[in-house]
């Protein structure tokens, strides 16, 4: 009898042992029962080294044993041959997209319609020829300056004018005047470019983008020669909501109708969760299935701000979409373009 | 029965020329456009108002001066007649006794009669940007824009407006303060006047008191207010800028009461509920959205595919009953329902906060519970 009490208390002093250790046992021991022995952590460890050394072994082994899962189940598809399941997709943010109800479908009518009567109709009636200006904000420095030069290497008929410290709303009636279709303002902040204006001539519409990432042709590895005259393809990927198509035809009416084949040049607004990527690149034909790009550069992303209508007056202007951060950031899975 | 339009909560608008008529609860758009003629923006609505008092028709003003007549009871256009007068689009329409209103921006206001040829017509000044009528004595009309400041007019006296504001003294710089009128409102049992100024003001006119200033002024942000709305109590006014913020704004003290959230883009028009805490937006961003004033939550959010211009909310206030079979039993309806909310408004003003969110529980609400509770009686009694 005696030697069972002893027994249940000494047990008992073990339980509080393990729980003093915080050892992470996981099962509950009850009086009575047989003690495991308390189960081992590295990072219990004192010894840095050793503990360094027990991490990289625990590592190295969980690595394998995810690389034995991973041959077995290849495996298993193989010896199924034919029958094995589809392979499952990987969840991604873009397709787990919250529904948009603006998303266009290229059957309705009146969204039809409404762009075919838009600011941008002439141009995709092949009444207007475009014809863009480019400027800066005031004072700019060098890289700015480059990535303006660059710029107008990509698009066709653009002609880059120096601001001369003169307001954007003098500069516009000047513009139409001279029969103008768009005016691109680079911003630039402590000699970075950072802004973007982007206003479709006489009536608008204005988008304000943040621009980041810009890499001019020199920063590109790889990259080809200097672009040719020729006129460029365009490409604008996944610009599906009803804002998005806004802003797809916007940058569609920076190029020319008709683009040279010959001069083999693209320029890709590529949009990915509400950024846009502005690539410009060289493609060629190897042979019947291959076809190998070269970047001409210069590089850059942007986001959408906001979208006024009419031409650019930020203080009275109406504006079509804003991007509110506390009020739509709500979601990651919610994409406005 | 009537038709399926008869059922519809809010009309709008569009900027692509079509009437569109959507029904909340059974969450239906339908559009609706004259014969078949292709979309152009020359037809863009830009003024509507309702052609008699049961609703059963409205008035639609036309970007290129033409005014047609939808008939809700029929569901469709039955009449089209050419008010071209003037220049600009319209900016107000409204109706006296079977004649029509209208104000262009060039600041033309006509009265079109039917059988008499003499129409009224008043030069209010160019640059109109809104004309209204108030609700309670039909034949006066207040009219302002930009650099034209608020007149109110009295048809029957058409030479003279009875009430011009002044504008307010010079400011601290001694400069001139610049006149915006974008939106303005009579307010229900007295002649005072809201407005909201494209200077992100909103301002409190009296014309029976001697002074011919501003009573009362308030801003919101820093963008033009381009639409307001006056709540149901007719003690706050609900305005809405050209940056999408909308904002309820008390006109005792002039304090910003509260902010509603969602829109996107530009507020074209807004409209309260007479009765109920509801509030209808659309604008630029192509949304109706419909917000509920006490709890500041959005109930309805309806994409229309074009730029909105306009709307008109019914004033009928059971939402859920589909159609009416004749206008003078909604009348008499409409009036004994006034009588009950009249207390009810009296007791949400001394109830607290919580009891207020409490009261708006609809009979649904009520059913489900019901409902549920006899659920677990059920399964008491299995068990």
């Amino acid at each position: 009898m005696a030697d069972n009490v002893g027994k249940a208390r000494r047990s008992e002093e073990g339980q509080c042992d393990a729980e003093k250790g915080g050892a992470g046992s996981g099962a509950s021991v009850e009086q009575g029962q047989v003690l495991f022995p308390p189960s081992f952590s590295v990072s219990e460890i004192k010894n840095k080294q050793r503990r360094h050394f027990m991490f990289l072994r625990w590592k190295q082994q969980q690595r394998k044993e995810k690389l034995a899962i991973k041959k077995k189940r290849k495996k298993e598809r193989e010896a199924l041959g034919d029958q094995a399941p589809p392979k499952p997709v990987p969840k991604t943010i873009e397709n787990q997209r919250v529904y948009d109800e603006t998303a266009v479908d290229p059957n309705d009518e009146e969204v039809a319609l409404d762009e075919a009567t838009d600011e941008f109709a002439p141009y995709f009636n092949r009444q207007t020829v475009p014809k863009i200006l480019i400027t800066t904000s005031d004072r700019p420095r060098g890289r700015t300056v480059r990535f303006c030069e660059q710029l107008s290497k990509c698009i066709p008929n653009s002609h880059v004018y120096y601001r001369r410290g003169l307001a954007l709303k003098r500069i516009i009636p000047q513009c139409i005047s001279r029969d103008f279709t768009d005016l691109i303002v680079v911003n630039e902040d402590r000699k970075i470019p950072n802004g973007l204006v982007l206003s479709h001539l006489p009536d608008g519409p204005t988008a304000h983008f943040r621009m980041s990432s810009v890499r001019l042709r020199k920063e590109i590895k790889r990259k080809g020669k200097t672009p040719t005259e020729h006129q460029p393809e365009v490409i604008l990927n996944n610009f599906t909501t009803r804002l998005g198509h806004s802003i797809g035809r916007m940058f569609a009416s920076l190029f020319p109708h008709d683009p040279q084949f010959v001069g083999r040049q693209v320029a890709t607004f590529h949009n990915q969760r509400d950024y846009i990527f502005f690539r410009f690149h060289r493609y060629i034909f190897k042979n019947e299935r291959k076809v190998a790009i070269q970047e001409l550069g210069p590089r850059f992303t942007l986001k959408l701000r906001s979208l006024q209508k009419g031409t650019f007056d930020s203080k009275f202007g109406e504006y079509e979409w804003i991007h509110k951060r506390h009020e739509m950031d709500t979601s990651r899975r919610k994409f406005h373009l | 029965m009537a038709s399926p339009a008869r059922g519809c909560h809010v009309w709008v608008g569009s900027e692509t020329g079509i009437l569109k008529g959507i029904n909340l609860q059974k969450k239906q758009a339908t559009n609706y456009k004259l014969g078949d003629t292709v979309l152009n923006r020359h037809e863009a609505v830009t003024a509507m108002c309702w052609g008699d008092p049961y609703e059963s028709e409205i008035f639609v003003g036309c970007f290129d001066g033409s005014v047609k007549l939808f008939s809700t009871e029929k569901g469709k256009f039955t009449e089209s007649r050419d008010c071209r007068e003037g220049e600009g689009p319209f900016c107000g329409l409204a109706v006296l006794d079977s004649s029509l209103i209208t104000c262009v921006q060039s600041g033309l206001l006509k009265v079109w009669r039917d059988t008499s040829s003499e129409n009224v017509e008043i030069q209010v000044g160019a640059g109109v940007c809104r004309m209204r009528q108030n609700p309670e004595q039909l034949h006066r009309v207040a009219t302002g824009g930009k650099e034209n400041c608020l007149k109110v007019w009295d048809l029957h006296q058409p030479q003279e407006p009875i009430f011009r504001a002044k504008n307010l003294r010079h400011d601290w710089l001694d400069l001139r303060v610049p006149v915006w009128d974008r939106d303005m409102q009579f307010l229900p049992g007295s002649e005072k006047i809201v407005t909201c100024t494209g200077h992100h003001q909103v301002r409190l006119y009296d014309p029976s008191s001697p002074q011919r200033r501003p009573v009362l002024e308030a801003t919101f942000g820093e963008y033009p207010l381009t639409a307001l709305s006056l709540t149901s109590d007719g003690n706050a006014v609900v305005v809405g800028s050209s940056h999408g913020d909308v904002a309820v704004i008390d006109l005792r003290q002039g304090r910003l009461v509260k902010c509603l959230k969602g829109l996107a883009g530009s507020v074209r028009a807004i409209q309260c509920h007479p009765v109920l805490p509801l509030v209808a937006s659309c604008g630029l961003d192509r949304f109706l959205r419909v917000h509920n004033l006490h709890h500041k939550r959005l109930e309805h959010k309806v994409y229309l595919k074009s730029r909105l211009n306009c709307l008109l909310l019914t004033s009928r206030e059971k939402w859920e009953d589909e159609g009416f079979d004749s206008s003078a039993d909604l009348q008499s309806d409409v009036k004994e329902e006034e009588e009950d909310d009249e207390i009810w408004n009296s007791m949400e003003v001394v109830a607290t906060k919580r009891k207020a969110e409490l009261q708006p529980c609809t009979e649904s609400d009520l059913q489900k519970d019901k409902r549920l509770k006899k659920q677990k009686k059920l399964k008491k009694a299995k068990s």
